[in-house]
């Protein structure tokens, strides 16, 4: 009885479903609630993503884009994670509302999530085939050949020959093994992908093979991407959209155009400038000076303040508002405050 | 998809399977003590078959009292005992009790064991400190003691035997299953059948078990000959199976009397219940080489 009722309770939702915007982030704040500390790993994200548009997280190791993908999926482990607040809608559910066994029925069905390292990510005791199959059955209701069927078709599209759904895991490259996570992600057509880090563990040249598979994926299935990232090329080819995250918090968003040609926060033009320059192969780089601040003891104002040559005392003592640019564009910086402040800006070359 | 690749795929699927079935065995091959554990196994299980298809109750409980204590000959290869019944025959059909007690036994610890330890060491917290705890309660009463408490609620038979035993190795088989379980469930494979919408319980006995099995495979078959042991122990003691029925241990026991002049009693079931138990040590030694991932090129 209780699996009937669940079922009719996310028919009823699904309706909301034709919404433009497939995954509504507000305000999120998880933390991870340790013995002596509070790791603070998310303060306050908010973003939206519409239908069939690809939005990147960006940000060094330990910003915070992982617990936010984490979040969305309601997949933080707790112990010691905890959402503390926030909104997260995914095709009109709330799933932080949500009851295990409802959350079990999108999971795979209208939000995947693509992990980090292949190599790891495939049951090795199980054929390719089964896993995909497996992921068909959670949520159709179809026979086992079917299913079956489905995978051998699923494995085609990401560019792997049928006949090899018999083989395991060991037997594959680790750019087939990342092709076939994203198969299994894909095979229920969901209406959002959360893809983490999904190149990072592979060779420069099988990178650029699976991203160009993705985008063709992304078009086919019209799945909508958040693509967790800390390389600002992948942004640049997979992405309408970016938020790069600062310590938990989004310090900038807009769309590529806003946010590479027309950068605003000192930090996203210090990652700019860290990256080499191709048409200036001896300009020096410049790094950001520092490290990004312990999670467990955030300073009180602007969190990049101590990295940041624009910073002013006031910036030590406020947490800087989001402002809004323009339509698509915003930025968390204290120094808009006064009037014709600019940055130095990303200089070309 | 046409059926010809489908076909195809189902017959290549059993190809797989057996195909890893084959470096199994491959690998247990060149380890001579698992052949030859492996060879005794087998040659018991086949006179076991034997003696189900050819010798009857009747034939060995039949009392000959013109035969008692002949030593061995060509006509009795291990002697007759007191009654003056063929021994070779009572312990030939005596291998059932044994065979089915090891193989019995270990599958009771190894189902109940690996559901719990499965459990325990998957969800942690309070769970996994209540079955454990339970499990340190267990493995505190010494196996032959637990045993005896069974056998004697439950009455001796040989369903109670293969319980009495396998209960007592359920505290083992639950620890290995936690051990290995947490080694697993950190996987990332685990997480993604999490974000595929698996439930936490299919996670378990799909994603996790068959990763933690191996250790688990390897336990059992030495537990197997720990088993044999104690079920001949229990008898030995009465309470396990009784006379007449000729289980080994209550053989031995049957021979004590006897034992300064004829001795031959005593040494052919003492000798039967050593081979078992050394042909499943051997065999669980080879098996840990053989499944060791890490041995595999």
């Amino acid at each position: 009885m209780s699996k009937k009722s669940v079922d009719t309770a996310i028919k009823d939702q699904a309706v909301v479903c034709n919404d433009d915007v497939v995954l509504e982030v507000e305000d999120l704040v998880v933390h991870y609630v340790l013995k002596k500390s509070v790791v603070e790993a998310v303060n306050g994200v908010s973003f939206k993503l519409k239908k069939r548009r690809a939005i990147g997280l960006v940000g060094e190791t330990g910003a915070g884009k992982t617990t936010t993908a984490l979040a969305i999926m309601n997949l933080v482990p707790d112990p010691p994670g905890i959402i503390k607040s926030g909104n997260i809608t995914v095709c009109g559910r709330d799933m932080l509302k949500l009851k295990p066994q409802q959350l079990e029925k999108i999971r795979g069905k209208d939000i995947s999530m693509i992990f980090q390292d292949p190599m790891t990510s495939l049951n090795p005791v199980m054929t390719v085939g089964q896993q995909i199959a497996e992921s068909v059955r959670l949520h159709e209701r179809v026979s086992k050949q079917e299913a079956f069927e489905r995978a051998i078709e699923m494995l085609e599209l990401v560019g792997i020959p049928g006949e090899r759904a018999n083989d395991y895991p060991h037997q594959f490259s680790g750019g087939m093994k990342q092709r076939v996570v994203i198969a299994i992600a894909l095979a229920c057509n969901p209406s959002v992908l959360i893809a983490d880090e999904p190149t990072t563990a592979l060779d420069v040249t099988i990178q650029a093979q699976v991203l160009s598979m993705m985008n063709d994926l992304k078009e086919k299935c019209n799945t909508a991407l958040v693509m967790i990232t800390h390389d600002l090329g992948v942004v640049a080819k997979m992405c309408d959209d970016v938020a790069v995250l600062y310590a938990g918090r989004i310090v900038e968003s807009g769309t590529l155009e806003d946010v590479f040609n027309n950068t605003m926060h000192p930090y996203t033009e210090g990652l700019f400038n860290s990256l080499p320059n191709i048409e200036n192969r001896g300009a020096e780089l410049k790094p950001i000076p520092g490290l990004m601040p312990d999670p467990t003891k955030l300073p009180a104002g602007c969190t990049f303040a101590d990295r940041c040559s624009y910073a002013t005392d006031a910036c030590r003592e406020k947490v800087p508002e989001t402002r809004r640019v323009s339509e698509t564009h915003t930025v968390a910086c204290s120094r808009y405050d006064e009037p014709g402040f600019r940055i130095e800006g990303w200089q070309h070359g | 998809m046409s059926s010809k690749v489908k076909t195809q795929s189902m017959i290549s699927s059993q190809y797989q399977r057996e195909n890893q079935l084959l470096a199994v065995w491959k690998r247990l091959r060149t380890n001579p003590g698992a052949v030859v554990g492996l060879i005794i196994l087998c040659a018991l299980i086949l006179i076991m078959v034997y003696s189900v298809l050819f010798i009857s109750y009747e034939e060995i409980t039949v009392i000959n009292s013109k035969n008692r204590f002949a030593p061995p000959s060509a006509e009795y290869p291990f002697g007759t005992d007191e009654m003056g019944r063929d021994l070779m025959k009572r312990i030939f059909y005596g291998s059932r009790y044994s065979l089915a007690v090891a193989f019995g036994s270990v599958f009771i610890g190894m189902v109940v064991g690996i559901f719990f330890g499965s459990i325990a060491g998957f969800f942690g917290g309070w769970v996994d400190n209540l079955i454990m705890r339970i499990a340190d309660i267990m493995s505190s009463i010494p196996g032959t003691l637990l045993g005896m408490v069974i056998v004697t609620i439950l009455g001796a038979n040989l369903i109670n035997l293969l319980i009495a035993v396998g209960v007592a190795s359920i505290a083992g088989f639950i620890r290995m299953a936690r051990a290995s379980v947490l080694t697993v469930k950190s996987n990332e494979y685990v997480e993604s059948a999490r974000a595929i919408g698996m439930s936490e319980l299919r996670i378990i006995f799909t994603q996790v078990v068959p990763n933690s099995l191996s250790p688990l495979i390897v336990t059992a078959t030495a537990r197997m000959a720990t088993s044999v042991l104690s079920a001949a122990g229990l008898s030995f003691l009465g309470f396990g199976i009784t006379a007449p029925k000729p289980e080994w241990g209550a053989l031995i026991s049957g021979s004590r009397a006897f034992l300064n002049y004829a001795p031959h009693l005593c040494y052919f079931p003492g000798l039967f219940i050593m081979l078992m138990a050394f042909a499943c040590a051997l065999l669980g030694d080879g098996l840990r080489d053989a499944l060791d991932p890490k041995l595999k090129k």
